[in-house]
């Protein structure tokens, strides 16, 4: 791929052809900025970029925004994550330029977890974009540095653009097809939903491999590490889009209660070696839900630490 | 046609205990068709309303009638001295009708129902939703099934992430529209047409542009 477009050290960790590894925050339900303080501090020297999430499972947070400019402050680099859920077009390109005026350089276009999953099911949703139509709107901004509405933008974002995929969500056929329509809907990097099946996501990389959308975009691979066969049953059960095979819950239910964790590292570190092997995979995405002070071990022991300098 | 659902008749009952003659009106079109505000169900409900008055030893009296569409001028000419003669109406009419009868008179209108969405009638007892009049159809690009009023995201890209064997990640009792779309699209022998990106959409023809208006000006004029 091309050289780095934008300030942003993700992109140019990737485009430098090194494993790039980024991880997330979950912002708190508060406005006191430790919880996103402290959960940064465990993991800043091991991930090139932190994401943070926007009001993720349709639960009322502090903005992603605001947590991003706290890692800013920090001298970190955030990827702000933004739903399509919660604002309309104009909050959502006021919060763009926001974030630019910050140097934030890094942005995830979602649609965002249904409301009815969260703690204000009876609110309205917005969805006046979707987010393939985010992602056109920020490289517009971006590239051409007009608002939709056809304005010019003084001082235009300079953002490294990405969407999730979900190679595990049905209908399977177009999965390939929805990522195509994402890279054209301007798409740099994609960081996926968690990996379990990694039979499934290993025949979707291949077709990805076999269209060149490899070389189109970078996919960063997501882990979440389990802390229970419990987790794993809610995780398959309950999480939609979710896919977890009965061997994995098998294997971590027969680990003894107090091993179980532990467990489920092991099963992420070996999970990650093993995508290392997966033509296409430029980076790892790991979600360590607030179990951020297992993320130095994990990257550690699967062979991505230290960092790399660009 | 419009689908209406019957309120909790204590909702009913709050709103007109206070008045000392009520009409309940049916409309005999599109909210019969659900069997929820024809003149039929007017009739039981007045039924139901004149136990609970006797119940609460309430003195009201309640009577009940029906029109064919309470959106119509031309349709209220029979009922006009029933209107008259009463102290408010119970219309069972969707909102249109309410709206339409609280501005032909100057007495209380109040609604027995809740209009809940443009549908189709699936089986017998079965109405879905269709359609949310956004004002610019889309049908043409998406197989004949509509996003916007069938995604929960309301998605013009989709499916989403969070679509499960056919199922939308609200319920497994939804179907995913993108699904169905996908599939209607492999049916017609159309699946290139998934890979085209649908623009960023004009929602001013929508609810979101204020109240909207349609004029035909050749009858309108006459």
């Amino acid at each position: 791929m091309n050289d780095a477009k934008t300030p942003s050290k993700l992109e140019k960790i990737l485009s430098a052809g090194h494993y790039a590894v980024t991880s997330e925050c979950g912002p708190p339900r508060g406005s006191d900025p430790n919880p996103i303080i402290e959960k940064a501090e465990l993991i800043k020297n091991h991930v090139d970029a932190i994401n943070i999430t926007d009001n993720q499972t349709s639960v009322c947070r502090m903005s992603s925004l605001a947590a991003c400019i706290r890692l800013k402050t920090m001298g970190l680099e955030p990827v702000l994550q933004m739903v399509t859920r919660d604002r309309n077009r104009i909050a959502l390109q006021s919060d763009i330029l926001g974030g630019a005026s910050w140097d934030i350089h890094n942005i995830l276009c979602l649609s965002g977890d249904h409301q009815s999953f969260g703690d204000h099911a009876s609110g309205q949703n917005v969805h006046d974009l979707d987010s393939m139509q985010l992602l056109q709107t920020v490289r517009q901004m971006r590239d051409q540095g007009k608002l939709l509405g056809g304005d010019e933008i003084t001082r235009p974002p300079e953002m490294f653009v990405g969407a999730a995929a979900n190679p595990f969500a049905d209908p399977y056929e177009i999965r390939v097809s929805r990522l195509a329509k994402k890279i054209a809907a301007g798409a740099e990097f994609i960081q996926t939903q968690c990996i379990y099946n990694l039979d499934k996501f290993e025949d979707w990389m291949k077709k990805v491999v076999d269209r060149g959308l490899h070389e189109k975009v970078y996919i960063l691979a997501g882990l979440t590490p389990m802390k229970s066969a419990g987790m794993a049953r809610y995780m398959k059960n309950r999480v939609p889009g979710m896919d977890v095979p009965d061997d994995l819950v098998k294997r971590l239910a027969s680990a003894p209660k107090d091993k179980q964790a532990q467990e489920g590292i092991k099963i992420c570190i070996e999970s990650i070696e093993r995508l290392k092997q997966v033509k296409g995979v430029a980076g790892f995405h790991i979600m360590a839900i607030e179990w951020e002070e297992k993320v130095p071990e994990i990257v550690e022991a699967a062979g991505l630490y230290p960092r790399p300098e660009v | 046609m419009i689908v209406g659902e019957q309120k909790p008749l204590e909702e009913v009952w709050e709103m007109i205990k206070g008045h000392k003659k009520v009409l309940v009106f049916g409309c005999n079109t599109c909210v019969a068709v659900c069997h929820q505000g024809g003149a039929k169900e007017a009739e039981i409900l007045a039924g139901l309303l004149r136990m609970k008055a006797t119940q609460e030893s309430v003195d009201i009296e309640i009577t009940n009638s029906g029109i064919e569409r309470q959106c119509e001028h031309e349709f209220f000419e029979t009922s006009e001295d029933e209107i008259e003669g009463t102290e408010a109406v119970l219309s069972c009419a969707c909102g249109i009708g309410v709206q339409f009868m609280a501005e032909k008179y100057a007495k209380p209108i109040y609604p027995a129902l809740n209009t809940t969405f443009l549908g189709a009638v699936e089986e017998l007892g079965i109405y879905t939703e269709r359609c949310q009049a956004c004002g610019q159809c889309v049908l043409g690009q998406t197989g004949g099934i509509c996003p916007v009023a069938r995604c929960a995201k309301r998605i013009l890209n989709g499916p989403c992430g969070g679509s499960t064997n056919g199922k939308c990640e609200i319920s497994k009792d939804v179907d995913c529209a993108w699904q169905l779309i996908i599939d209607r699209l492999s049916l017609l022998g159309k699946m290139d047409v998934y890979e085209t990106l649908a623009p960023i959409k004009d929602w001013s023809a929508d609810r979101a542009g204020g109240p909207r208006k349609l004029i035909r000006e050749d009858m309108a004029n006459e």
